[in-house]
């Protein structure tokens, strides 16, 4: 059982690096997926602020590829905290020219993201971003920093990253230059759980158990959606399903569960022995698949 | 502590990596998929199930086999949670080690009990004490490659000693295992009947690092105002910033610097909540019985009076890979003020390999350690590193390219 002091103190941590954030930038925001991680940094966002609003826009970069819910659920919540809400279409970015779809069979847009989350920042002239992204997630995520400097490419260098000492955050940039900031970096995910349940944070209804119509590809089951294409031998089935990350819809798998509620949740996340990114198509690509698209600005 | 922060520095054959994979993979730490995948990159490189795989993070460090960065892992038994940061350990690697050790409570030092103490467990040590580090943990390791003897562990502890000293660490203890076979990570070792004390693990459990901090005078480095200026909250002005040193309670009289102006705290808050008091390492917003000129950079204090001095003595690591030459002018970042700032003498620099210091020359290099005067456009509100490690540290910046270059330490 986690204690809850240790939770106090991650809590404190990482509103001292959204205030940091805050005070060296000048157009900061929140990265807003609708998952469960950027919901929290949303949540200690408004704490760290209070009484007054939180100050930060959210941004979410819409791949065309939805669960609705997620979608459903975004709206509601900007206006329930009072945010400013900038959307970046990935579909006007292949309108324009500026991304291209993947072809063949494994083709989603993930990697495309990356194009349109760099023309939301030059566009609206954003200077930091801040993410529900942890070290405990992934071995790439395991260096990065809690300030992550970001060329006028958007990329991520991992070799010559700014040494981060104590608490001192260095948010010093060259016009077109911006940081990712993670103010949840030390936490696991248990420790977001414990702290959704402990603050009474809603989450979207896709975290919680639920018959859906999935199709079992590459070891998940995969929901059955407008944006994709059955292959031979794939027949939908309906399953009792949830998911542990919200992404794409094409390339997010669900597992099969019981848990229905949050506590069902986390008695389950407890005894799971398996990372949630390992329900994620695009990581299994190769061994260092999300060392490389950080490099190209995928956050 | 409900939480351990321990930072833990080694190169490519001290079995750094092995013993970080056996403290994960024995305590349970590591997922099914995590292990999946190491035992297909082991199977793929012809070996057994190497844990050092789930450590190494980046694709270059993969191919080279070395760690070059700072990467944190997390833990957790059900007595503690763990955080710790994982460095590389060779001698061009001090900037990483530094690094590191800035976030940690403990070190782990790893000593291959065939070699016992060599140069560079002498650099880890001497680091550990440098950043202030309360705790030190020296794991002598390959214990299975001398008949797990008595004679060999007891020789490393002995031959410690005087590095114990000369490092300045308070607290050290000793513990015999075998990284590669599990004994004494986790479990027990039956090979060794003769050690009595606790597995790595269990001391790591029950340590409890001295935090001066936590006991000194109270200290609070502003980070931002906050003014709602809402119908509801009109007349509201709070100070936000996390608790650098000591408590406060409402009510109590505090000085704001730089003006060292006096005022009484009115009310303290955390998000929705107030508070009656707050202490070291919440992050809270004050409000104060009267308008006075608070803003980020600005320090409550009580009790006796911080340091506000423009030249400050020093303890530099520097950083970057531009060096260091005399004149140049950079940034000074602290939580008690930040602006312009020169160094105004090297005054002497450590030999990384004797670790004594010797006259400087003025200029600095990268992983470089020196004894230094900086001086200040505007005098920062400070404490000396060894009361506050939160307000005696600073870091230095490069105007132009924007890089952290040096870190300090306020003696």
């Amino acid at each position: 059982m986690q204690q809850p002091s240790f939770l106090d103190e991650l809590e404190a941590e990482a509103i001292f690096v959204i205030r940091e954030a805050y005070a060296q930038f000048e157009r900061p925001t929140i990265l807003f997926s609708g998952g469960k991680d950027s919901i929290v940094v949303s949540h200690l966002a408004q704490k760290a602020f209070a009484p007054a609003g939180i100050p930060f826009a959210l941004v979410h970069v819409d791949t065309g590829h939805n669960f609705p819910e997620t979608l459903e659920f975004r709206d509601r919540y900007v206006k329930q905290i009072g945010a400013e809400l900038i959307v970046g279409s990935v579909q006007d970015s292949i309108d324009r020219g500026t991304a291209q779809e993947e072809q063949g069979p494994l083709g989603n847009r993930n990697r495309i993201q990356s194009v349109t989350l760099l023309e939301t920042i030059d566009r609206e002239r954003i200077d930091c971003l801040m993410g529900g992204g942890r070290r405990d997630e992934e071995k790439a995520r395991a260096k990065e920093r809690f300030f992550s400097h970001r060329d006028a490419f958007g990329q991520w260098d991992p070799k010559n990253q700014r040494p981060e000492l104590w608490n001192l955050f260095n948010g010093a940039k060259q016009p077109g230059e911006h940081f990712r900031v993670f103010p949840i970096s030390n936490w696991t995910e248990m420790n977001v759980w414990h702290y959704i349940r402990r603050e009474g944070i809603e989450l979207p209804s896709l975290y919680f158990a639920a018959p859906r119509e999935v199709i079992w590809r590459s070891g998940s089951w995969l929901p059955v959606s407008d944006f994709i294409s059955l292959r031979a031998g794939e027949v939908p089935t309906t399953k009792t399903i949830r998911f542990r990350t919200l992404g794409d819809i094409t390339i997010t798998g669900g597992i099969e569960s019981e848990a229905a509620s949050l506590d069902a949740v986390i008695a389950e996340v407890e005894t799971l022995r398996q990372t949630e990114r390992g329900n994620r198509e695009d990581d299994k690509r190769s061994e260092s698949s999300m060392e490389e698209r950080k490099k190209q600005g995928y956050f | 502590m409900n939480v351990l922060r321990f930072t833990t520095a080694g190169s490519v054959d001290d079995g750094k990596s092995t013993l970080i994979g056996r403290l994960l993979y024995d305590s349970k730490s590591v997922f099914i998929d995590q292990l999946d995948a190491v035992a297909a990159s082991s199977k793929r490189r012809g070996t057994e199930l190497d844990l050092s795989l789930l450590t190494d993070g980046l694709k270059d460090e993969r191919e080279q086999g070395i760690t070059i960065d700072v990467a944190y892992r997390y833990f957790a038994t059900p007595k503690r949670n763990f955080i710790l940061a994982d460095t590389p350990g060779h001698v061009q690697y001090t900037r990483n080690m530094v690094t590191g050790a800035s976030t940690a409570d403990a070190a782990l030092i790893l000593i291959d009990a065939r070699h016992g103490v060599v140069e560079q467990t002498r650099r880890h040590s001497f680091i550990a004490g440098l950043l202030g580090l309360k705790a030190v943990i020296v794991c002598v390791n390959k214990m299975d490659l001398v008949d797990f003897a008595e004679a060999a562990f007891t020789k490393v502890c002995a031959d410690y000693e005087p590095l114990r000293q000369a490092a300045g660490l308070p607290e050290v203890h000793f513990v015999p295992l075998s990284a590669l076979l599990g004994d004494n990570v986790v479990e027990a070792s039956a090979h060794m009947p003769w050690y009595s004390g606790p597995t790595l693990l269990a001391l790591l459990e029950t340590l409890e690092p001295a935090v001066p901090e936590a006991l000194s005078d109270f200290r609070f480095p502003v980070q931002s105002v906050i003014r709602p200026r809402t119908t509801e909250h009109h007349d509201f002005r709070g100070y936000a910033g996390r608790v650098a040193g000591g408590c406060v309670a409402v009510g109590d009289r505090v000085t704001v610097w730089p003006e060292a102006l006096e005022a009484t705290v009115e009310g303290i808050f955390l998000g929705d909540h107030a508070l009656q008091e707050a202490h070291y390492g919440q992050s809270v917003v004050l409000t104060l019985d009267r308008d006075v000129n608070v803003a980020r950079g600005s320090v409550l204090t009580a009790g006796s009076a911080p340091q506000r001095e423009a030249l400050l003595k020093a303890k530099l690591c520097w950083l970057d890979a531009k060096g260091h030459s005399p004149g140049l002018r950079y940034e000074f970042r602290a939580h008690g003020g930040q602006g312009q700032a020169m160094i105004a003498e090297v005054e002497r620099v450590l030999n990384l390999e004797t670790l004594a210091y010797e006259p400087g020359t003025g200029q600095l290099e990268t992983n470089q350690i020196a004894e230094v005067s900086v001086r200040c456009a505007q005098a920062p509100t400070t404490e000396t590193y060894a009361n506050q490690r939160m307000m005696g540290g600073f870091i230095l910046v490069d105007p132009v390219r924007g890089t952290t270059v040096a870190a300090g330490m306020i003696q």
